[in-house]
């Protein structure tokens, strides 16, 4: 069979998609540089197109994800046709394997997917960020005791250790969480322990110490403020790979459950279309790819801020 | 320095030991036990008692833990919940398979990631190392699944490769690397990505050091100065990041293997897990835990061989 589409144009669409993407960044930093109030946009002008373009991507999902009932043209879960429509005026990106419409499934699988990934790293990063900072700051057995712990769960890779976790919890999606949130929550601790510490031995944490500021506000008020911008980093950097994680899962059939919408087990639903040359399941791998692609360039950004580096 | 390789190895050891009882031990923390868990509410209490008996659950934990880890340093894994056959028997080919493809993608994976690395730190800020950046950027935050089936969409539709990597056991060499090609491929598209950046991340990092200077002055040729003065030094980061990465294909294989269809170790799990086998998940969880642990073992070891303070301290 021969294939609708060569790699010829295939690398054509990707340089316009480069194109088209370049410009809408430079117009989104210009336009947001005249709207903005003076203190944002300073910072916004140092920003590289990768970041503006990154700005714009995180922007619009939020707002896909905030507005799906309103944007998509049929209901989640209805069925509205025929199995594996082709695309036409009716059903945009035609329908999946139930014949349920894949743009409307897309749309609300921005809601669903994204927003159990970031309760799962809010989950992950509170739990790992509060413990590390803890072990930082009380030191002595405590810190010795959580980062042994946090040694042994990491020594496991952590697909393999959630697959374990999860067959034993059972599937659903309470258990996923909890699951990705603990073994996320580790790589979090590490970080958050690694920063403090060297925050806790500086002059005014002993002078803090010494005036007999208690434990919370020795963390909240002094510690914290000087450790939250390689925190705020790697809170992008953890959606991510919790992102990624939990569409692996849902691809595998194993993290969000049908009929839920969600972007990896449609891709699973929907694989078998690939094969007759059809990019329509390829469109949740890349709605996925594209979000953590744009999270990554502002990670990356503001990761240069924060150092400083010229290199 | 015999002193500090045996330190690490025993250290690794302990890590096996702990990692063993942590896999183990995972079923200890449910509430109630995994037989009603696992038999459901509807089950009478009869076979409720004959799956604990036959899991060995009316016995003491600590038992129970060492009859397994006897058992499995034997070879002998224990037996499938869900088809009642030996453990072993159901791992043996599938462990080879995975290997077979771990080790076709390493293959091609680390030459190629060095070569892009040090030409990105040779020719740095060039117009190559932009692309290279966004396009390593990119690829490092694709879901596996999206590399694997852009790749069948090209690569498989037009008859090129097969987009199912099944592979018969009679199978010679050619026809499988041909088969296996795809699988492979991606694997390879996922990890060089992280192993180039850090090849030039640590390379660039050196260069800003006076030794470098000294060299660049004196008139040594760029090319020569990055493979003679800083690769040298930068081999124990590399070495590391490659260690790391090749772990990482070890979890990268489980999602695929189901892609591709290929019949590995990590779609056998993938399958107990729906089926809630948890012997074979518990096998093969410790079997991929093993072969994590012992690549960051190698890495350590290497790293620190690779340099000659290290090795001739007094």
């Amino acid at each position: 069979m021969e294939s609708p589409i060569t790699v010829w144009q295939a690398i054509a669409a990707l340089l316009a998609f480069a194109a088209g993407a370049a410009v809408v960044a430079w117009s989104f930093r210009a336009g947001a540089l005249a709207l903005a109030p003076h203190a944002v946009a300073r910072v916004l002008r140092t920003a590289p197109l990768t970041a503006s373009f990154g700005l714009v991507v995180i922007l619009a999902y939020v707002v896909v994800a905030l507005l799906a009932p309103v944007l998509a043209p049929f209901g989640e879960r209805e069925v509205v046709g025929g199995e594996y429509l082709p695309w036409d005026e009716v059903h945009l990106l035609g329908t999946d394997n139930l014949g349920r419409d894949m743009l409307s499934r897309l749309i609300y699988g921005a809601r669903n997917t994204v927003g159990i990934a970031f309760a799962t790293t809010t989950v992950a990063f509170v739990v790992g960020s509060v413990l590390g900072l803890l072990a930082a700051t009380v030191g002595g057995w405590l810190d010795q005791v959580l980062s042994r712990a946090v040694d042994v769960l990491m020594a496991i890779p952590a697909l393999i250790f959630a697959l374990l976790l999860l067959t034993i919890l059972g599937t659903s999606i309470p258990n996923m969480i909890l699951v990705i949130a603990l073994i996320d929550s580790t790589r979090v601790f590490r970080l958050a322990r690694a920063v403090a510490m060297n925050v806790v031995v500086m002059d005014y944490i002993e002078a803090a110490r010494l005036r007999g500021e208690g434990l919370g506000r020795l963390i909240l008020r002094e510690i914290l403020p000087n450790a939250s911008a390689p925190l705020v980093a790697e809170f992008g950097l953890r959606f991510c790979f919790v992102f990624l994680a939990i569409s692996a899962l849902s691809f595998l059939g194993l993290g969000i459950q049908p009929p839920t919408a969600d972007w990896g087990s449609m891709v699973r639903d929907n694989a078998t279309l690939i094969t007759f040359g059809d990019i329509t399941p390829l469109l949740p791998a890349g709605a996925i790819a594209l979000l953590t692609v744009a999270v990554n360039f502002v990670v990356d950004w503001m990761l240069h801020r924060a150092s400083g580096l010229k290199e | 320095m015999l002193q500090m390789i045996a330190q690490r190895l025993a250290l690794g050891v302990l890590t096996l030991f702990l990692i063993s009882v942590l896999i183990f031990g995972a079923i200890e923390l449910l509430p109630g036990d995994i037989a009603e868990e696992i038999l459901g509410q509807s089950a009478t209490p009869e076979t409720v008692e004959a799956f604990r008996r036959e899991l060995g659950l009316d016995r003491p934990a600590h038992l129970r833990y060492l009859d397994w880890l006897g058992g499995v340093a034997q070879g002998d894994l224990g037996h499938s919940l869900a088809n009642r056959r030996p453990i072993a028997d159901l791992i043996a080919g599938r462990l080879a398979n995975t290997l077979f493809l771990a080790l076709y993608a390493a293959v091609i994976a680390v030459p190629l990631s060095l070569a892009l690395g040090i030409l990105a730190a040779l020719y740095r800020n060039s117009l190559y190392d932009r692309a290279v950046n966004v396009f390593t950027l990119s690829s490092i935050s694709f879901p596996e699944f999206f590399v694997a089936y852009i790749l069948i969409f090209f690569l498989a539709q037009s008859g090129l490769f097969p987009s199912i990597a099944r592979v018969t056991p009679g199978a010679d060499l050619a026809d499988k690397l041909h088969r296996t090609f795809l699988p492979a491929l991606t694997l390879t598209l996922v990890v060089t990505a992280h192993m180039m950046r850090m090849t030039r991340a640590a390379i660039i990092n050196l260069l800003a050091s006076p030794y470098i200077e000294m060299a660049r002055l004196k008139g040594v040729g760029p090319a020569r100065i990055v493979l003679r003065h800083a690769l040298p030094n930068a081999l124990a980061p590399i070495i590391n990041v490659i260690a790391l990465n090749l772990a990482y294909l070890i979890t990268g294989v489980v999602v695929v293997e189901v892609v591709f269809v290929y019949p590995g170790l990590g779609q056998l799990m993938v399958d107990s897990v729906s089926k809630r086998d948890v012997t074979v998940v518990q096998a093969a969880a410790l079997i991929f835990a093993c072969a994590y642990v012992l690549l960051n073992l190698v890495a350590d070891v290497l790293s620190t061989l690779s340099n000659p303070r290290l090795v001739h301290r007094r």
